[in-house]
């Protein structure tokens, strides 16, 4: 109530001019909002600041000499070191301790601050509309616009703060090319790249009715900008220039400190909120731009059987991963063909391939893989977590007072994740598979990368076990399942650049899959695996039957 | 009674979730083929009976039987006989009100289409609108539908009607009159006693997990005071001195008191001889029952709740 009243306050305040009421309210909501966020922003501000400062410093432990950062230049210099930073011009003149941060930080601390940026923006939008709030909200005096512009306001405060912090902080380290100046831009680029995708969440808010779908699109809007950042940094470099990231990487920061690109990132925003803000006026409150369809008066067959019914629910998701990992593999399979030539002028690469027993294409593929399966893992986890949302929105209640069991009904929604991972793991490898072979002029490449993403299958299902095993016995911690897949990513991305322990890359499911097709198949560790994932899954189903479910 | 005969049978029940005691030594039992009232204010633990009932929540102690079965272990087979509505019914925001309901059916064993058809008529309900469409009164007549076309011989109904319009009240105690004619047993939980005094053989009422009174209506009737406001050409006299009136209370031509149910008659042709110019009646509310009837008892029953969750 303090919210609604403090609306109403500011209502009857300052702004009463011939526009007013459009934006009325917006200061009473930005603090409510700042009170509702007041634990989860500093958190994720402080993280990514602790982040990014903790590992700028261990650069400085890790490439102490001048060689040191030289070989590492080296080994990035090829596809998958590319891929998996940034640009090649940071690796230029000495790759000094600014440019590794430049390089190598920007990209994948801009894809955490976007997300950060997605979740604020939507989570005061269309949640809010979503559980009726806003409409609560809106019946006080509070304008049109609020909503959002609260919102956009409290996100865009977040990134700035985040920037400022980091330009500090960074300035703060006195490192060796670590400059006042380039670190000033590091912040600025870091806050340009949170504000765009809050931005872009604006747009995807006001075009599905569920929050769900809206932070969905914005993400996928996040790794497709990563994507084609990635695919530009191999590849012809044009496709650096559509992604909000690469604009960023772009800046130089460190080694040229250009400010410029950062303009991209303004208008890209100002184009996004202009879109967002228009499309709100043609919408009613709570409702997405389509009007909804009346559909069937009666069930098919299909739909009254568990499996069946479950598919319904994961189809519009399975559908939308399904399509993204089948584009991003595309997209990857298509700069294939350039991983051979940039082999072709780095030594240490070819040599440090050559231990590893594939080639140059083999070794890329396997990393590009890797990054899939962690699409997939993801979709695992969301899919596998359904049963929880139900039970948590009390739709599972009706159900279950049904003749369905607990086992078939959570079973069913399993047996979608599972298969539902697996077809996207075999889309994208048949998709990488393809423009592969496309693209390096190598037809075998089609069996060889399709076949591939099949072992990472067992992974997959290990991924989904933990979700379950949670969800059967510490159903209020279920979300923790989200720690697979984010992890699997660090060790990914962390062990591309640097030396990671074996012990620490085992942690994570993916880590055990045999790097094909780089390496052969070993069929050991995916038994070990897929054994691990029946386990889990028999233990979560046993605490899902003996527990109470929680009702609304 | 025989147990047999007993649709449900419930006692001792114990459940507590975490400090708090919902449900404390709750006993219930419904008969085969009545109607139950089921009767208590909010958080008295009536929805929590059901889940328990359902094999939705496990009871810490105490017994239950569920059409001679058992609630949690045999969930699945009983589940088939009967069929729940819950009071707070959530759709799939992307599935019509018609899948639903089918959805519902064919997982509980499928169910009569022409007496779906029927009900989704006298309940003016639109199958083909999607989930997130309807309001909370159209969320529950799907609920409704689904339960009642359905095969089952037990129906839990927890407080069924709470969105429903006074019409859709109305189609509602005519068919669950017309499954009790069916021989299908009833437990109608609610918090409004006018709603189940009309549908309900037999009343069970509780209160902080106890049920604290059970009968059937005849048996309550001492309950089911009706409060009287009247006026009067002539001051009402000598009605302290009939049977079964209470709380008289009478000034400057009004009168107001409370009278029994089986003693209502009596009292209204006494008021009848002084000149009625104006009569009102009206009967009591859950609370004002439970207050006059249990309030001493309540007050000492809450305070030992209190002690007990102090000493916890």
């Amino acid at each position: 109530m303090t919210a609604a009243s403090a609306a109403t306050a500011a209502g009857s305040g300052s702004r009463a001019g011939r526009h007013g009421g459009a934006l009325t309210g917006t200061g009473a909501l930005i603090r409510f909002g700042l009170r509702r966020d007041r634990v989860r922003l500093p958190v994720w501000i402080a993280a990514l600041l602790f982040g990014t400062v903790s590992s700028v410093s261990s650069f400085e432990s890790q490439y102490t000499t001048a060689e040191d950062r030289a070989s590492l230049a080296e080994t990035l210099n090829g596809p998958a070191g590319l891929a998996m930073s940034g640009p090649e011009h940071y690796l230029g003149g000495d790759y000094g301790y600014g440019a590794m941060t430049g390089h190598q930080l920007l990209g994948f601390f801009g894809i955490m601050i976007g997300l950060m940026s997605v979740l604020t923006v939507v989570r005061h939008t269309r949640t809010e509309e979503e559980t009726g709030r806003a409409e609560l909200l809106r019946s006080h005096v509070v304008g049109r616009h609020a909503h959002l512009t609260a919102a956009l306001t409290l996100a865009v405060a977040a990134d700035l703060l985040l920037g400022l912090l980091l330009a500090g902080a960074l300035a703060g380290t006195g490192l060796a090319g670590v400059t006042a100046s380039g670190s000033l831009l590091y912040g600025a680029a870091s806050a340009a790249i949170g504000v765009t995708f809050a931005a872009v969440a604006a747009v995807t808010a006001q075009i599905t009715p569920f929050s769900r779908g809206a932070s969905g699109l914005a993400l996928a809007a996040i790794g497709a900008a990563y994507a084609l950042r990635a695919v530009g940094d191999v590849g012809t470099g044009a496709f650096s220039w559509l992604s909000p990231i690469g604009w960023a990487q772009r800046t130089y920061v460190y080694v040229d400190d250009r400010w410029w690109p950062l303009l991209l990132n303004v208008a890209l925003t100002a184009v996004c909120s202009a879109a967002a803000y228009g499309l709100s006026t043609r919408r009613d409150v709570g409702a997405g731009l389509r009007p909804p369809r009346p559909g069937r008066p009666s069930a098919s067959a299909a739909l009254t059987r568990p499996v069946g019914f479950a598919l319904r629910l994961h189809r519009g998701v399975l559908t939308g991963f399904a399509a993204g990992a089948l584009l991003f593999s595309l997209m990857y399979g298509s700069i294939l063909g350039d991983a051979e030539e940039l082999l072709e002028d780095n030594d240490t690469l070819r040599e440090s391939v050559a231990a590893l027993g594939g080639d140059i294409v083999e070794s890329f593929a396997s990393v590009i893989m890797s990054i899939l399966a962690i699409v997939a893992a993801s979709y695992v986890v969301m899919a596998a977590l359904r049963p929880r949302a139900e039970e948590s929105a009390g739709r599972a209640e009706p159900l279950l007072a049904t003749g369905l069991s607990r086992v078939r009904w959570a079973g069913s929604h399993l047996v979608v994740a599972l298969t539902g991972g697996t077809l996207i793991m075999l889309a994208a490898g048949l998709g990488f598979g393809l423009s592969g072979a496309a693209s390096a002029d190598d037809g075998d490449l089609v069996m060889k990368l399709t076949g591939a993403s099949l072992a990472y299958a067992p992974a997959l299902w290990v991924t989904g076990g933990v979700a379950v095993a949670l969800f059967g016995w510490f159903p209020r911690a279920s979300a923790a399942a989200w720690i697979v897949p984010a992890y699997a990513f660090v060790v990914v991305y962390l062990g591309e650049l640097t030396d990671m322990p074996d012990a620490l890359s085992n942690l994570s499911p993916i880590g055990h899959v045999p790097q094909v097709p780089a390496a052969g198949l070993e069929w050991t560790p995916l038994l070990v695996l897929t054994a691990l994932a029946a386990a889990l899954i028999a233990c979560g189903l046993a605490g899902f039957r003996r527990r109470d479910l929680e009702s609304k | 009674m025989t147990k047999a005969s007993n649709a449900i049978t419930v006692s001792g029940l114990v459940k507590t979730f975490g400090r708090t005691r919902a449900l404390d030594g709750l006993d219930l039992e419904v008969r085969t083929g009545e109607v139950h009232g089921f009767l208590g204010p909010n958080g008295a633990g009536k929805s929590t009976t059901i889940r328990v009932l359902l094999g939705l929540l496990r009871a810490d102690s105490g017994t239950a039987r569920l059409l001679g079965g058992d609630p949690w272990s045999d969930a699945v087979e009983l589940h088939r006989r009967l069929a729940y509505v819950p009071g707070d019914v959530e759709l799939w925001p992307n599935l019509t009100g018609g899948e639903a309901i089918d959805l519902f059916a064919r997982l509980r064993g499928g169910l009569d289409r022409r007496r779906r058809d029927d009900l989704l008529e006298r309940f003016a309900l639109d199958p083909g609108k999607k989930g997130r469409t309807y309001s909370k009164g159209n969320r529950q007549k799907v609920a409704l539908v689904a339960a009642l076309a359905s095969h089952a011989e037990l129906l839990l109904l927890d407080e069924p009607t709470a969105g429903l319009d006074p019409l859709m009240e109305v189609v509602f105690q005519d068919v669950v009159g017309e499954a009790k004619a069916a021989g299908k047993t009833v437990l109608l939980s609610s918090h409004i006693l006018a709603q189940v005094e009309k549908l309900a053989d037999r009343v069970s009422i509780i209160r902080l997990g106890r049920i604290v009174q059970s009968g059937t209506l005849g048996e309550m009737r001492h309950l089911t005071r009706t409060t009287i406001e009247a006026e009067t050409k002539e001051p009402a006299t000598g009605l302290d001195g009939l049977p079964g009136v209470h709380d008289l209370r009478a000034d400057d031509g009004k009168v107001r008191f409370t009278v029994d149910g089986a003693h209502l008659d009596g009292a209204v042709r006494r008021l009848a001889g002084f000149g009625l110019t104006s009569l009102v009646s009206h009967p009591p509310t859950l609370e004002e029952l439970m207050l006059r009837h249990y309030g001493d008892e309540l007050d000492a029953l809450e305070g030992d709740h209190r002690r007990a969750g102090a000493e916890r």
